[in-house]
C-alpha cells in the first residue's frame, strides 16, 4: 500500500493522507514530552491492546473468521517474555514460585528461556504455532462460523486450566511477576519505560503497516473474498482453508508481540489475563471501534481502554454502569463502530449533494 | 477508498490529541479542583500538599467477582478513618480516602496502584484480597518505594519491605489448626481446596505437617474456583473415611459443598471439616442450618471477647446496619488503618521510610487482642482461634493459642518445612 502510495501521483488527498499518517506518527513519538510517567504507561499498555486489535481484524473484519480465542495468544506471547524477565531477576535459578511448589531444578523447557531473544522469538512463533495447529485441523475440514467460534473458546478453557493447575512451572493462579531487569536496564526506571514505550509505537506503526500491505495485496482481496462468499472463492479455484490458515497464525503472531509487550508494561501475566472475559473484550475493542478498518479497531481498543481507567477512576462504584452505556450507544448509533461515524457522516452529505463517484465506498 | 483513509486517519488525529489532552490536562486539573472533581467522590485530585489533609488509598474490588468480600473491608477502613478523622486525625490532619476499583482483574490493581501513588501520591494504600492482586501490586510498591498494608490471611513464604501484612500467614492459622485436628479430631486428613495458589500451598505445608506429625493423608482434591457439583467428591469422601477434611474452598463453591454434604447426609456429627475462608459473612451467604457444627480457623470472630470488639461490633452495626457482621478480614482492615495511623503519629510523618521504622515492634488494642507489628517481617502477632459454628450464625471459640503467635511467614521454625522454604 505504501508502495503503491509513492508510485502514484500525489494528489491533494494522498497528501492529506500521508500528513495525517505523519502527524499521528509524531504525536505518538512526542507524548513522552507531554505526560506523566505514570499516564506514559497506561499509553503504552493501550497501544498494546490496539496491536492485538489490529490481528483480530485482520481475521474477523477482513476474513470474516470471529475468535474468541485471541486471550490465549496474547497470553503465550505474554508468558514467553514473562519467563526470561522471571528468570533474568532470578539469576538463572528456579523462581520463587517453583519453590514454594517443591521444584528445586530448573524445568528444561525454562532454560532456554534465559536469552532475550529466543523468549522474543517464542513469543511469537508459539502462539503462531498454536494458530496453525487449530488452524490445520478446523479450515481444512471445513468448520467454520460459530463452531470454530466455540473451539477457539473450549482452547481457552483448557489453556487456562493447565496454566493453573501446573503451579509448579507456572505460577499457578498468581501467574509469573517480580521482574527486575531486561536486558540488563532496571525495568522500574523511567527510562527504561520510555525506551519500552517507543518501542510499542514503532511496533504498532510496523504491524499497522504490515497489516495495511496484507490488506492491500492479491492475498487480502481473497480475504475479502473468503468473508463475503466462501464457496463462491472455493468455485473460483482457491483453497480457502490455506488463506484462512495463514491469516489466523499471522493474527495469532501478532498478539504474541502484543502480550510481550503487554507483560513488559505491566509487570505481571496471569490466566485471568487470558481468559475468556479477556478474549472476548478483545473482539469488543474491535466492535467498538469498527470492524473492517484498521484504524477503527487500534482506536477502538485505546478508547475503551482509556474510558475504562478513567470511568473507573472518577466513579470507583458505578464505572461499569457508565461502559455499558457507552456499549449501548455505540451499538445503537454506530453499527460500524466509531470510524463508521466519519463513513455516516460523509455519506450524508454525499446524498445531498451527489458528486461525480456516485457509488459509496465498500467497507474497506 | 483513499477518501475514507483520510477520514480515518484524522480519527486517529483527533482521538490521540484528545487523549493527550486527557493525560496533560490531568495535571493542570490538580490546581482548580472544581466542582466536578468534588462530584466524584474521594477522586479530588487536589494534590497531595493541600493544608491539613492527608490521603490514602483504599484499592479493593469493588465489582466482579471479588466485590462481594471486599466491599466489606472497605467499610470497616472507611469506618476506621471516620473515627481517626472525628478524634482529630493524625498528625492534627484529616485523613481523605481515595477509593479505586482493582475490578477483580489483576492488572488493574497494579495500574491503580501505581496511579495512587505516583497521580494522586497517597501516604499509603489499603487494599488487595486476592494473592494475585497482592503479587500484581508488590513491584509497583517496591519500584515506587510505596506503603501497601494487606488484610486478608494468605499462604506466607512473602515479605516484602514496602508490604504489612495484618492478616494471618500459615503458622498463625493453618500450621495450629492441623495440629489441633491432629490432637482433637484424628489422623486421616482428607485435603478439599479451590485451584489456585492459596489452597495448594496451603495444602502442601499440610502434607508435610501431616508426615511430620504423624498424619495421614487419605485424599486430595482441588476444583476450579465457581465449582459447584461435589457429589462425586462427597462419595469420594465416603469412600477414603477420613476423620478430617482440610476445607480451602473459596467463595461460591463452600455453598454448593456444605448443602451437598448435608443432603448426603453427613453432618458435623459424622465428620469434622475446618474451613479457612468461611467467615461470618459466608455463613450468611451459605446458611447456618448446612453449616451448624462445622470449624474453622481464624484470629478474630465477632463474638471475640475483648472490650475493644464490643465498641467496633457496635460501632460497625450502627454505621452500616444491624443485619451486619464482622468477620476476621474485616477486623484486619481496620487494624490496619489504626496502626498505620499511630506508626505515622509515632514518626511524626507520613515518609514511607520513617512509618516503617517507627511501625516497628508497635502494639495496639484490636479487636482481635494485642497485636504487635514484627519489625523483621511486617507481619502482625496474633492469636489463633478455633471456632465452630453456632445456631445463630456465630462462632463459639473452642480454642486459642492463648497469647499472640510472632509471625513466621516462611516457616523457618519448623524443621518439616524445609522443603517448602525459598532456596537462597
Amino acid at each position: 500500500m505504501l508502495m503503491r502510495i509513492q508510485m502514484k501521483k500525489f494528489t491533494p488527498q494522498r497528501i492529506w493522507i500521508l500528513i495525517a499518517y505523519t502527524a499521528a506518527a509524531a504525536a505518538l513519538f512526542s507524548a513522552p514530552l507531554f505526560v506523566s510517567d505514570f499516564r506514559l504507561n497506561l499509553l503504552a499498555k493501550f497501544l498494546a491492546f490496539a496491536i492485538v486489535a489490529l490481528g483480530l481484524d485482520l481475521i474477523w473484519g477482513f476474513t470474516g473468521i470471529l475468535s474468541l480465542g485471541h486471550g490465549i495468544f496474547f497470553g503465550l506471547g505474554a508468558y514467553a517474555m514473562a519467563m526470561y524477565l522471571k528468570l533474568a531477576a532470578s539469576g538463572g535459578k528456579p523462581p520463587d514460585f517453583m519453590g514454594w511448589s517443591g521444584l528445586k531444578e530448573l524445568p528444561l523447557f525454562w532454560q532456554p528461556f534465559q536469552n532475550f531473544w529466543f523468549a522474543v522469538a517464542m513469543g511469537i512463533a508459539i502462539p503462531a504455532f498454536l494458530a496453525l495447529v487449530l488452524g490445520y485441523f478446523t479450515f481444512r475440514n471445513r468448520i467454520r462460523g460459530v463452531y470454530f467460534t466455540i473451539l477457539t473458546q473450549a482452547l481457552v478453557i483448557i489453556t487456562t486450566t493447565l496454566l493453573i493447575g501446573q503451579q509448579a512451572f507456572t505460577g499457578g493462579t498468581n501467574g509469573i511477576t517480580g521482574y527486575s531487569t531486561v536486558l540488563g536496564y532496571s525495568i522500574g526506571s523511567p527510562e527504561t519505560k520510555r525506551v519500552l514505550y517507543y518501542v510499542t509505537v514503532a511496533a504498532l506503526i510496523a504491524i499497522f503497516i504490515f497489516c495495511r500491505y496484507v490488506i492491500g495485496s492479491r492475498f487480502g482481496k481473497v480475504l475479502r473474498a473468503i468473508r463475503d462468499g466462501e464457496n463462491r472463492v472455493r468455485f473460483i479455484g482457491y483453497n480457502p482453508a490455506i488463506y484462512q490458515m495463514v491469516v489466523f497464525t499471522i493474527s495469532a503472531g501478532i498478539a504474541g508481540v502484543a502480550g510481550m509487550l503487554f507483560v513488559l508494561h505491566v509487570g505481571i501475566i496471569s490466566p485471568s489475563m487470558l481468559g475468556i472475559v479477556p478474549s472476548i473484550e478483545m473482539v469488543l475493542w474491535v466492535a467498538i471501534g469498527g470492524r473492517g478498518t484498521l484504524v477503527g479497531a487500534a482506536l477502538g481498543a485505546i478508547l475503551m481502554n482509556w474510558a475504562k481507567s478513567e470511568f473507573s477512576t472518577a466513579y470507583p462504584q458505578g464505572w461499569l454502569f457508565f461502559m455499558g452505556l457507552l456499549f449501548v450507544v455505540v451499538v445503537v448509533f454506530l453499527p460500524k463502530g466509531v470510524a463508521g461515524l466519519i463513513g455516516q457522516i460523509k455519506f450524508r452529505r454525499k446524498r445531498r449533494e451527489p458528486n461525480h463517484e456516485g457509488v459509496r465506498n465498500p467497507a474497506v | 477508498m483513499k477518501k475514507r483513509m483520510f477520514y480515518q486517519f484524522s480519527l486517529l488525529l483527533v482521538a490521540v490529541t484528545i487523549v493527550l489532552a486527557g493525560c496533560g490536562g490531568n495535571n493542570n486539573k490538580t490546581a482548580s479542583t472544581n466542582g466536578e472533581t468534588d462530584k466524584a467522590t474521594n477522586t479530588a485530585n487536589s494534590g497531595s500538599n493541600a493544608e491539613g489533609e492527608i490521603k490514602v488509598g483504599i484499592l479493593h474490588s469493588q465489582s466482579g467477582t471479588m466485590a462481594i468480600s471486599e466491599v466489606s473491608v472497605i467499610d470497616a477502613e472507611m469506618m476506621a478513618i471516620d473515627e481517626i478523622n472525628a478524634a482529630g486525625g493524625v498528625l492534627g490532619k484529616k485523613i481523605v480516602p481515595v477509593l479505586e476499583d482493582g475490578a477483580s482483574d489483576w492488572p488493574t490493581f497494579a495500574e491503580k496502584a501505581r496511579k495512587l501513588i505516583s497521580e494522586d501520591k497517597v501516604a499509603t494504600v489499603f487494599g488487595g484480597w486476592t494473592s494475585a492482586s497482592r503479587k500484581a501490586m508488590k513491584p509497583v510498591f517496591e519500584e515506587l518505594n510505596g506503603l501497601l498494608w494487606y488484610p486478608v490471611q494468605y499462604e506466607g513464604l512473602e515479605s516484602s519491605p514496602n508490604i504489612f501484612y495484618t492478616g494471618a500467614t500459615t503458622n498463625q492459622q493453618i500450621v495450629p489448626s492441623v495440629s489441633w485436628l491432629l490432637e482433637n479430631r484424628g489422623k486421616k486428613f482428607y485435603l478439599l481446596g479451590s485451584d489456585y495458589v492459596f489452597p495448594r500451598t496451603a495444602n502442601l505445608v499440610i502434607k508435610e505437617q501431616l508426615k511430620a506429625e504423624g498424619g495421614e493423608l487419605v485424599g486430595e482434591e482441588y476444583t476450579p474456583l465457581g465449582h459447584t457439583d461435589y457429589s462425586t467428591l462427597i462419595s469420594k469422601i465416603k469412600e477414603a473415611k477420613p476423620d478430617v477434611v482440610y476445607n480451602t474452598l473459596n467463595g461460591d463453591s463452600n455453598v454448593a459443598f456444605f448443602k451437598q454434604l448435608k443432603d448426603a447426609g453427613i453432618t458435623a456429627k459424622d465428620l469434622t471439616t475446618l474451613s479457612v475462608s468461611v467467615a461470618e459473612e459466608e455463613i450468611r451467604g451459605i446458611g447456618v442450618d448446612v453449616l451448624e457444627g462445622h470449624l474453622a480457623a481464624w484470629n478474630y470472630y465477632q463474638t471475640t471477647d475483648t472490650p475493644a470488639n464490643k465498641t467496633f461490633v457496635e460501632n460497625y452495626k450502627k454505621k452500616y446496619g444491624d443485619e451486619r457482621v464482622t468477620a476476621d478480614p474485616i477486623e484486619a482492615g481496620y487494624t490496619a488503618v489504626y496502626l498505620w495511623a499511630a506508626a505515622v503519629e509515632k514518626a511524626g510523618s507520613v515518609e514511607v521510610d520513617k512509618v516503617k521504622e517507627a511501625a516497628k515492634e508497635l502494639e495496639w488494642d484490636a479487636p482481635e487482642g494485642k497485636v504487635k507489628i514484627d519489625g523483621a517481617t511486617q507481619h502482625i502477632y496474633k492469636t489463633v482461634r478455633i471456632g465452630e459454628v453456632q445456631a445463630d450464625g456465630q462462632f463459639k471459640e473452642l480454642w486459642n493459642s492463648g497469647e499472640a503467635v510472632k509471625p513466621d511467614p516462611y516457616l523457618k521454625g519448623y524443621d518439616w518445612a524445609a522443603s517448602i522454604q525459598p532456596t537462597e
